[in-house]
């Protein structure tokens, strides 16, 4: 098979002037994974295809993602360990090659085993981080979580060459998917970019989802283009957004239209790639038809939107002078990056609003602002002085709920936030 | 509203299951419990079944309330109350399970009965916070000495 390194065909698509859309799509049975793959490959649009894989396999409870497969259970994911190798190379038979990458997202904190059957797969391509796969997940302790993706980046590393790029995507600009101000998802995606590249990865990419104002996100992403350049030099790197994480709009409309906003905000942000969410997000766990609809409506959109501009990101934004001073603090506690994380989220340095992870301070507070900018309701130890805003108090339910749903709505009665 | 004196509202352990990665759920059952007067420990997400159970056995909380939406939450769900009925200390717990449970969106009323046959005392359908509420304001009020 000629090789195309996952890397190099974003930048072949970038070079063109045309985001490449991805899905987030896994199913259990092989067929529907296939099917998943080759109508992503067929659709109208620059796509690359995706394994999502089961939670099961995620958390590697691997005795129950065999239990679902022979009672018949049905998976929210291919479970990549427990197939036979046989089978998922005719899942990828004829549709993973130099025209059609295809990347296995996953959501483990400790993913060795599923490092070890991707690349035994001729795979890869993932993503994830010891930070962005680990807080916001459960309660693997985030040294073991550090420790497991030391090791599974430096196997993939060796995989380098013959053609092959190894890429893993930091998951950072995610989080709890929403409600975390955008300096933070900034910060903590180029700090596990650079992890990346310390364990050996040549080819990398830093997340950002879109969050609740057009204007933060569009800061936001010049931001990690600004810090990509000035710390990720020396290696390959490019920007995946995701569409919106959070809560998403019921209706059919709705949720398209935000989808179509994500894709615009891909283009003129200078974004490469975009991770899309479907019409059917928020009732159920969408179809290969929600898939290909979702891609197509985003490809769309984003070849009406106007380009970035060529010249460099603006440098004069709070999201940058934010996350600048958060990645410099956390890379001044220790020049092994995964040691100064550990230390930063201990002391918090870097602390993520609602996060349950033990291992999280769990002291900064965040809330939308009446202009749709996420801010600071208690900074807690983040060192971000001035940046807080004076009103910290408890968040009732009702605000919290209202803040997780303020996009939900504004989309569904048809407006913008 | 919890410092009424000589009155303890019941506590709760709150918790997701071993495969469910989601959060916001528990956050937001945990803001809504401590706001009706309750006292919550919130295990978060991917809580192993070990876990709970030695919560349960430590804090002995009169409610449990299990959250789940990954839709794995009716197989993730029915082997955790297995595990936890099996326990003679805890029969006096209630315990229940809401969320979207399955991988379809659909109301299945198969798996609804086996998890009430399994132990869980209420199933909720997701939303359904005034039901929950009822059955929160229906547990025994003890007092304290």
């Amino acid at each position: 098979m000629t090789r195309v390194p996952f890397g190099d065909f974003v930048a072949g698509a970038r070079a063109h002037g045309t985001l490449v859309v991805q899905p987030r799509m896994g199913f259990g049975d092989p067929r529907r994974m296939r099917e998943g793959l080759a109508r992503t490959r067929a659709a109208d649009a620059v796509t690359v295809g995706t394994l999502t894989l089961d939670s099961y396999t995620r958390v590697r409870d691997l005795t129950a993602a065999r239990q679902a497969l022979d009672e018949g259970v049905p998976l929210n994911g291919y479970p990549i360990c427990t197939h036979p190798l046989e089978t998922s190379r005719a899942v990828l038979d004829g549709i993973h090659d130099a025209s059609f990458p295809v990347q296995v997202r996953h959501g483990s904190a400790r993913p060795e085993h599923i490092v070890s059957a991707l690349l035994a797969l001729g795979l890869d391509a993932t993503e994830g981080g010891p930070v962005s796969y680990c807080l916001p997940y459960g309660r693997t302790p985030l040294r073991e979580a550090v420790a497991s993706w030391r090791r599974s980046c430096e196997t993939l590393a060796r995989h380098t060459g013959d053609g092959r790029v190894p890429h893993v995507e930091s998951f950072g600009g995610c989080m709890l998917g929403q409600l975390c101000p955008p300096a933070v998802l900034v910060a903590v995606s180029v700090l596990e970019g650079m992890f990346f590249a310390r364990h050996g990865l040549r080819s990398v990419s830093l997340s950002y989802a879109q969050q609740t104002s057009p204007q933060q996100d569009l800061e936001a992403v010049a931001a990690l283009r600004l810090l990509a350049g000035e710390l990720l030099g020396h290696v390959d790197w490019h920007v995946v957004l995701y569409a919106y994480m959070g809560v998403y709009p019921l209706s059919r409309d709705g949720a398209l239209t935000l989808l179509e906003a994500a894709a615009r905000l891909a283009v003129t942000s200078g974004a490469s790639r975009l991770i899309v969410k479907t019409a059917a997000e928020a009732h159920r766990i969408p179809t290969v038809a929600d898939n290909v609809e979702a891609l197509e409506t985003a490809a769309r959109a984003a070849a009406g939107a106007p380009a970035a501009d060529p010249g460099p990101p603006d440098a004069n934004s709070e999201v940058y002078a934010e996350a600048r001073t958060l990645v410099h603090t956390v890379l001044g506690l220790h020049d092994d990056v995964g040691t100064a994380l550990l230390t930063a989220f201990r002391r918090g340095l870097l602390d993520i609003p609602y996060c349950l992870h033990p291992d999280n301070a769990g002291r900064a507070r965040s809330f939308i602002d009446r202009d749709g900018r996420l801010r600071w309701a208690d900074t807690g130890a983040l060192p971000l002085p001035g940046a807080a805003v004076s009103t910290a108090r408890k968040v009732t339910s009702a605000e919290l709920l209202s803040a997780l749903s303020h996009v939900q709505r504004a989309y569904d009665y048809g407006g913008t936030p | 509203m919890n410092s009424m004196p000589g009155i303890h509202l019941p506590s709760v352990l709150v918790t997701g299951t071993s495969s469910d990665a989601h959060t916001w759920n528990l956050v937001f059952l945990q803001l809504l419990l401590e706001e009706w007067g309750h006292d919550v420990i919130n295990l978060g997400p991917c809580a192993p079944d070990e876990l709970v159970l030695r919560s349960a056995l430590e804090y002995r909380p009169e409610l449990l309330v299990v959250s789940s939406v990954n839709g794995h939450g009716h197989r993730d769900g029915l082997r955790l109350v297995r595990t936890l009925r099996a326990h003679p200390e805890l029969a006096g717990t209630t315990m229940v399970i809401g969320g979207k449970l399955g991988t379809e969106g659909l109301r299945d009323l198969g798996q609804l009965r086996r998890l009430l046959e399994a132990g869980y005392d209420r199933v909720f359908d997701d939303g359904n916070v005034a039901a929950f509420h009822d059955l929160v304001s229906r547990l025994p009020v003890r007092a304290v000495s």
